[in-house]
């Protein structure tokens, strides 16, 4: 059970921004959402490096290798797109200008506490990037990630042992294997991967959760 | 007459010290200017700190100057990325002394310095182990963490475009870290594409203006970094 591509995490992610919404896109899987904007409605993808109106990647071959996003991943521009520098774009960060920051996580708790930036490892050098300015900043933040680590180990928790990024900030993750909201009450499931049994997505959740009465498998 | 052109890389960069921090531009491989760290390694500066987003991948440009051992201190925020690998045989070997911080207070860092302010409140990084050792306050019930300013003795700048008066504009997202490293260091060196007659570049649409800028040395063919 693989559930859903980084594609299909990506596109299922893109689906619940609003017409008018101002999103970041951190590193990972929530760079291919540039590739998906719903029909009928304009989003404004926001790149840390100092982009506003990311577009969708260029086709193979082509793009310019002075438009990239936070991925390093070469990018297009909307028309509307504009260009600034670093401080500007981290005052769109932190001063509350963004509507929602989207990231990848390494852990992610039951209360939504996000870690993302170190293993606690002395010998894995950590990178933090934007992302405590994100979670700090953005109105809110929704995490995009595969639901275990490569070896199986859930990565949502009911504590994070990793150092944290930022404390009870996520309030919705889409994984490959469910939709998943961080409410006060806990973690509700409202949507599993095609074929995929509750007690299956429990057992890949280091946390309890509790499944929405209406919930539906993910649609894509 | 005001003239900020040089006519060589080393006399652009004759002047820069050991010990000194070195503000190099740049986001992925995107506005660093390789050119100038090529003219850095070959001055001989040693014991430096540089302050930089990233590390460099492969062994050109920032890695490249990693690798000599003249750096001392890298302040960074995401120094590990797909290719980083001089700077985690440098870090692994305890080398090379790391000040992680996040990316939008390194950038604000230097831009106080450019205001002459003497530090910022910011809720990034509240409660958690980047914040250990800071100072930090309520301020209308949300937790913020004094950050004090980054100033660099040297900047070292990738633009598109300038004017004798240092006046710049950039190519794209290469802009990133540049004008506001420019405006952070004592010395701000910029390598520019193209040299344009005072007044070429509309007075609106200057990118930063002159008086951020020292020196400027042309370079009409820069490399891309991350290119051998």
């Amino acid at each position: 059970m693989t559930g859903l591509s980084r594609e299909d995490i990506a596109r299922r992610a893109a689906a619940d921004l609003w017409d008018g919404a101002v999103v970041n896109l951190g590193i990972g899987v929530p760079s291919l959402v540039a590739n998906y904007v719903p029909a009928g409605r304009e989003i404004v993808y926001h790149s840390e490096n100092g982009v506003l109106g990311v577009g969708p990647s260029p086709e193979a071959g082509k793009g310019d290798p002075d438009l990239i996003n936070a991925s390093k991943q070469l990018i297009t521009l909307m028309p509307g797109a504009s260009i600034f520098h670093h401080t500007d774009s981290f005052v769109m960060i932190r001063g509350g200008h963004i509507d929602l920051a989207l990231l990848g996580a390494m852990q992610v708790s039951v209360e939504g506490d996000l870690a993302n930036w170190s293993t606690g490892d002395e010998k894995m050098p950590p990178a933090v990037g934007g992302a405590m300015d994100l979670a700090a900043g953005a109105r809110g933040v929704y995490v995009l990630m595969e639901h275990t680590t490569k070896d199986g180990s859930p990565k949502i928790v009911e504590r994070c042992t990793y150092p944290l990024t930022a404390k009870r900030v996520v309030k919705r993750l889409y994984t490959n294997l469910a939709v998943i909201d961080v409410t006060p009450s806990g973690l509700v499931a409202r949507e599993l991967a095609p074929g995929l049994s509750f007690a299956e997505l429990q057992g890949k959740t280091g946390a309890k959760l509790d499944l929405a009465n209406d919930w539906k498998p993910v649609s894509v | 007459m005001i003239n900020k052109l040089v006519a060589s890389m080393a006399e652009a960069l004759k002047d820069v010290k050991d010990g000194s921090v070195v503000l190099i531009a740049g986001f992925g491989n995107s506005g660093i200017p390789v050119e100038l760290i090529d003219g850095l390694i070959e001055q001989g500066a040693k014991d430096l700190t540089v302050v930089s987003n990233n590390a460099g991948s492969g062994r050109t440009d920032v890695a490249k100057l990693l690798g000599t051992g003249r750096v001392r201190k890298l302040v960074c925020s995401y120094p590990r990325t797909s290719g980083s690998v001089v700077f985690e045989e440098m870090y692994s070997a305890g080398k090379l002394e790391l000040e992680l911080v996040p990316q939008g207070t390194l950038s604000e860092r230097m831009r106080a310095a450019a205001a002459g302010l003497g530090g910022f409140y910011t809720p990034t990084a509240a409660g958690t182990k980047l914040a250990e050792g800071k100072e930090s306050r309520m301020i209308d019930g949300r937790e913020y963490v004094l950050e004090k300013p980054l100033k660099g003795d040297v900047a070292l700048v990738k633009a598109e475009r300038a004017d004798r008066w240092g006046n710049l504009t950039f190519r794209l997202a290469a802009r990133n870290f540049g004008p506001t490293m420019a405006a952070a260091a004592d010395l701000a060196v910029v390598q520019a594409r193209e040299i344009v007659e005072l007044g070429a570049i509309e007075p609106e649409l200057v990118v930063t203006p002159g008086i951020f800028v020292d020196r400027i040395v042309h370079v009409p063919t820069p490399k891309q970094a991350g290119t051998p």
